[in-house]
């Protein structure tokens, strides 16, 4: 019963990671296969290539602004939001309703709150509506600025994907018994000292799912680029994900883009295997 | 603050006749409000301009609201125009797409979530972890093969072979769904079948299949919203404008210099509305299943 999903997993997930891998060792670089043997020249290639090394500084600007931004305004929602209010849902449904749109659509329309505007145009999106609120010193060029590049994408990551941590400390909150707290009220603690010392070293577990979770999806972006910037000026919001996809399908060099994606692959499972087998084994203990 | 700091005094002080405002609730509920306001900002753009009238589109003017309903820019979007192609028919591409693969790949997590989670084999502490590493893997690592396989079974540029793409990589997420579901299915049920004489597929058919309602609302949620929202497949296996789905097709008149900025808008209106209304309706089931995907259901 399992086993037509067990042979479509093992085909269509390892098998092809496999026979990506043997691509990437290829000379497979033009429209019509080669499986002619390059041994590791393509991912000597890509090593020394000026954008790879450009794609993973911004993959490590993209992750730190973006998994800050989620924990940070997440934790910061959910201890807002654990104080018994009546309105809670109607705020819980607005953060999290993001959630539910797709990244395409999400960098269609950052893409115009952070368009920087012209001469000829003036101010638009977030930039026209800080001159509205007299907060005309915030305005910036965003993802046209090579400074700021991938973090503009970043923000609108963070706008989309910060209820979902939002969602995980909420229901954390909710599983500690109010007793720990009570107990540590009667003890005379201030309210943050009970945040600081009980709550967050309790929350420790959802933070890392929180981490790995958001992390493996900032190692994949792909969506979001295409449709809010593309690579940028001087590639500042060029991604992994991205450059394979333009060298293989754009560029044809097949190999290469092999070679891209095992790499990509690598860095999931360093950081999602572990998780994976820890997870599953203290399940099936339970 | 003030639902756990201790009472104002003023509010237990007998003849204190006047209550105290409550500060804290105020600021707390200020708080909220700001940050929900920076939530809806940018719906608030999507809807209002796809409202408005061509006449009050001007971007120096974006944040203006609709002085009426005129769905101008929505029904240019879905219609299209002289310089660029409707959405209209890439929308019914993506029903026609997400419907039969929501289903198909609902009752295959539940056949599997129903052997992983109530029929202990040989293997199986291997074969639940390696099935959900699916999950996590940059599909970039599998699309080389993919389209010279679809080429092969000539459903290369087809919705069909998209339909299947869909339906081969959302077993590790369905399968997760279904079997934490039944995992907490009493198991004494499925010995008594077994007792009545029910091999696998009777007991599955006659004691699970009635019970998996509301892991089948997860699970077909979760897949209606990732499937409609994929770009990844339908970018690398459809290329033809009039099989591809509504993400690709929206992605290309964005990057139209000549399609103007509230068309675009009302594009984006139209490709996020169908998800935005399964979440208004159903967002406690989204919810499990964005739980389930954490691992930690």
């Amino acid at each position: 019963m399992v086993a037509p999903s067990v042979v479509a997993v093992a085909v269509f997930v390892y098998g092809f990671v496999g026979w990506t891998g043997f691509v990437s060792l290829t000379r497979w670089n033009d429209v019509l296969p080669s499986y002619a043997w390059a041994g590791w020249r393509n991912y000597v290639d890509l090593f020394q290539s000026f954008r790879f090394r450009i794609d993973i500084v911004n993959t490590a600007r993209f992750t730190a602004a973006f998994l800050a931004g989620c924990l940070g305004i997440g934790f910061a929602l959910a201890v807002l939001l654990d104080r018994g209010l009546r309105a809670e849902p109607v705020f819980r449904t607005i953060y999290l309703a993001p959630l539910a749109i797709s990244f395409i659509v999400t960098g269609v329309v950052w893409r115009w709150l952070l368009n920087p505007g012209s001469p000829q145009l003036g101010d638009v999106g977030v930039n026209l509506l800080f001159r509205h609120l007299h907060l005309g010193w915030l305005r910036a060029g965003w993802y046209t600025d090579p400074r700021i590049g991938i973090l503009a994408v970043a923000l609108a990551a963070t706008w989309q994907m910060s209820g979902y941590t939002m969602a995980l400390y909420l229901a954390g909150l909710r599983s500690i018994p109010d007793e720990l707290r009570e107990a540590a009220r009667v003890d005379g603690a201030a309210e943050w000292q009970i945040y600081r010392q009980i709550l967050v070293p309790l929350l420790q577990p959802i933070t890392l799912s929180a981490v790995i979770i958001l992390g493996h999806i900032s190692l994949k972006i792909f969506d979001l680029v295409v449709a809010m910037t593309g690579p940028g000026p001087g590639f500042s919001s060029d991604v992994p994900a991205y450059f394979m996809f333009d060298t293989t399908f754009r560029g044809n060099h097949f190999a290469q883009g092999a070679a891209i994606a095992e790499v990509l692959l690598v860095l999931v499972a360093l950081l999602t295997v572990p998780y994976l087998v820890y997870s599953t084994r203290a399940e099936v203990e339970r | 603050m003030s639902a756990l700091a201790p009472i104002p005094a003023a509010a237990v002080l007998p003849g204190g006749a006047r209550r105290a405002i409550p500060w804290g609730r105020a600021a707390l509920y200020g708080l909220l409000v700001v940050a929900a306001a920076a939530y809806l900002l940018p719906i608030y753009v999507l809807v209002a301009t796809s409202m408005k009238s061509f006449a009050e589109v001007s971007l120096s003017r974006m944040w203006a609201p609709p002085s009426g309903l005129y769905f101008s820019s929505f029904v240019e979007a879905w219609a299209g125009s002289a310089t660029h192609r409707g959405l209209g028919g890439n929308f019914l591409n993506s029903v026609k797409l997400v419907v039969p693969a929501t289903l198909l790949s609902a009752m295959l997590g539940s056949m599997n979530g129903y052997v992983l989670a109530k029929w202990r084999f040989r293997g199986a502490a291997v074969v639940f972890p390696a099935i959900l590493f699916g999950m996590f893997i940059p599909y970039q690592s599998v699309l080389i093969p993919l389209v010279q396989t679809l080429q092969r079974l000539h459903l290369y540029g087809t919705l069909p072979g998209l339909v299947f793409v869909h339906v081969v990589y959302g077993i590790p997420i369905t399968t997760l769904i279904f079997r934490n579901y039944y995992a907490g299915v009493p198991t004494e049920l499925v010995e008594a079948g077994k007792i009545d004489g029910a091999g696998l597929w009777g007991i599955y058919r006659t004691i699970i299949v009635p019970l998996s309602g509301p892991a089948f609302v997860v699970a077909a949620i979760w897949q209606f919203t990732s499937i409609w929202n994929d770009f990844l497949f339908g970018v690398t296996v459809t290329s033809d404008p009039e099989v591809q789905p509504i993400t690709v097709a929206l992605n290309n008149l964005a990057g139209s210099f000549v399609v103007e900025w509230n068309v675009q808008m009302g594009g984006a209106l139209l490709a996020a509305l169908p998800t935005l209304v399964v979440y208004a309706v159903l967002g406690r089931y989204f919810m499990r299943g964005l739980m389930a995907g954490s691992l930690k259901g």
